[in-house]
């Protein structure tokens, strides 16, 4: 049963995206304001302004797990904010936690540089796997947050407990900290620790805010979709059970 | 032809095979799934060997330049380094081994879980200053509740009505609902995320456009 009901669901959302994105293409919709992703957009045009650089943190998702959807997410917006701060003096860099991620994250940025015609600036370093277990990435994603004149932390993937490290870590360089989290535990750390916190599905809006393209708009549409869908069947199915019919 | 049509139209078989086999019962698709995973698997591993050349020529260049933290790169090298040579000699079973794991990395990592309580408390007295809203407010004081709900205190144990009453209704009515909000959106965005990277749609790596 629980099967059939992925089914229907990832069925309903592969008729759906096609779709919305087709109609996304001919009539845009307008996002709401997600402070943070203002603020997202700010901080990349201010880092080639100034000639800080930007610190992204991957976190430590298996892209061979379901938790590696976070990491998608978060490659996703590396690509867009590596194409708008690549031409910077000091290019962004990416740390992970997971090695398949790391070079995946190489690759996005590589690419990145390539779109912008900034090939030959392109820095091997700028993608680096800090360390392989939660704290140890930590560890090591600390060091660049304070060693690499960074002026803002973007915090986005899959990431546990470790990460109030990096808040705090964030705090003491005196940086801006944009951060979402896939995990409960770390967001409740995120809520605590960042001025405009991104809550729940916010990380998988990440890449349409600052990406703006027909597909990614549609996808949020999809989320919503889905989320009516599930709420309507939560309601009928407790009215159902609350008239003795279940 | 565009290079990245072939290699994609196959990323995207493999990966409709492996959603339907891990959906439908049906044992062949179920095995070949199988198959191509423990083959990522392999990858994986033989991926976590490069990412170990990356963490090196990053710290390497770190040291070659004399830039901050030369002396933190340097220590790691010297430590991975030699970890790699005992392991590879001795193997994860050798006594050396065993040390490292149990009076280094273990002990290390307790600390830093042990200065996140101490940095979550700073991060939680600092909230009000940073974001003075009702919603920090309720956060700050649901906290405060949580917490004196789960001590035992000296003399007096546990706090007779907050343990007894509040604790179990804060965990099975609004933390219990508000989780499971929270989960089903992310779940519906991993699911999403996932359509788009299968269907090439999102594709971060290896395109210019």
């Amino acid at each position: 049963m629980i099967d059939l009901v992925a089914l229907a669901l990832i069925l309903i959302a592969a008729v759906l995206l096609p779709a919305l994105r087709f109609l996304q293409r001919r009539t845009p919709v307008t996002l709401r304001n997600i402070p943070a992703f203002s603020r997202l957009r700010r901080a990349t045009a201010i880092s080639v302004e100034e000639g800080t650089r930007l610190h992204l943190a991957l976190g430590h998702g298996d892209l061979l797990l379901p938790r590696g959807a976070a990491s998608f997410a978060a490659l996703a917006l590396l690509r867009k904010i590596g194409e708008g701060a690549s031409i910077g003096d000091r290019p962004p860099i990416a740390t992970s936690g997971d090695a398949v991620l790391a070079l995946l994250s190489h690759d996005t940025l590589q690419t990145a540089h390539q779109a912008t015609g900034e090939e030959e600036r392109f820095q091997p370093n700028q993608a680096q796997l800090s360390g392989l277990t939660p704290f140890s990435y930590a560890a090591g994603a600390m060091s660049v947050i304070s060693q690499e004149n960074v002026s803002t932390n973007i915090v986005i993937g899959d990431f546990g407990a470790e990460a109030g490290l990096l808040a705090d870590a964030a705090e003491r360089a005196n940086t801006s900290l944009i951060a979402a989290a896939m995990e409960p535990s770390a967001q409740a750390i995120f809520f605590a620790s960042t001025s405009e916190p991104l809550v729940g599905e916010e990380l998988f809006a990440a890449p349409a805010y600052v990406g703006q393209e027909a597909f990614q708009r549609a996808s949020l549409q999809v989320q919503d979709v889905l989320r009516w869908l599930i709420i309507l069947t939560l309601l009928i199915l407790a009215g159902l059970k609350g008239v003795g019919m279940l | 032809m565009k290079s990245w049509l072939v290699p994609t139209a196959f990323a995207i078989a493999i990966g409709a095979l492996i959603l339907i086999g891990s959906i439908l019962p049906i044992p062949l698709l179920r095995s070949i799934s199988m198959q191509l995973l423990q083959w990522g698997m392999i990858l994986a591993g033989i991926a976590v060997l490069v990412g170990i050349g990356n963490l090196f020529a990053v710290h390497f260049s770190r040291v070659r330049r004399r830039q901050a933290g030369a002396l933190d790169s340097l220590t790691l090298l010297v430590a991975l380094l030699a970890t790699l040579f005992i392991g590879v000699l001795g193997g994860p079973s050798h006594p050396w081994m065993q040390v490292a794991v149990e009076a280094i990395i273990v002990p290390v990592e307790a600390s830093l879980m042990a200065l996140l309580a101490v940095t979550l408390l700073y991060a939680a007295m600092r909230l009000l200053r940073r974001r003075a809203d009702w919603m920090s407010i309720l956060f700050l004081a649901i906290v405060v509740l949580w917490l004196l709900s789960s001590v035992s205190l000296p003399f007096l144990g546990e706090i007779p009505i907050l343990s007894d009453w509040v604790r179990p209704w804060l965990l099975f009515s609004p933390v219990a609902g508000g989780l499971r909000g929270l989960l089903l959106g992310v779940a519906l965005g991993a699911l999403v995320t996932g359509l788009r990277v299968l269907f090439a749609l999102d594709r971060p790596y290896g395109e210019k456009t």
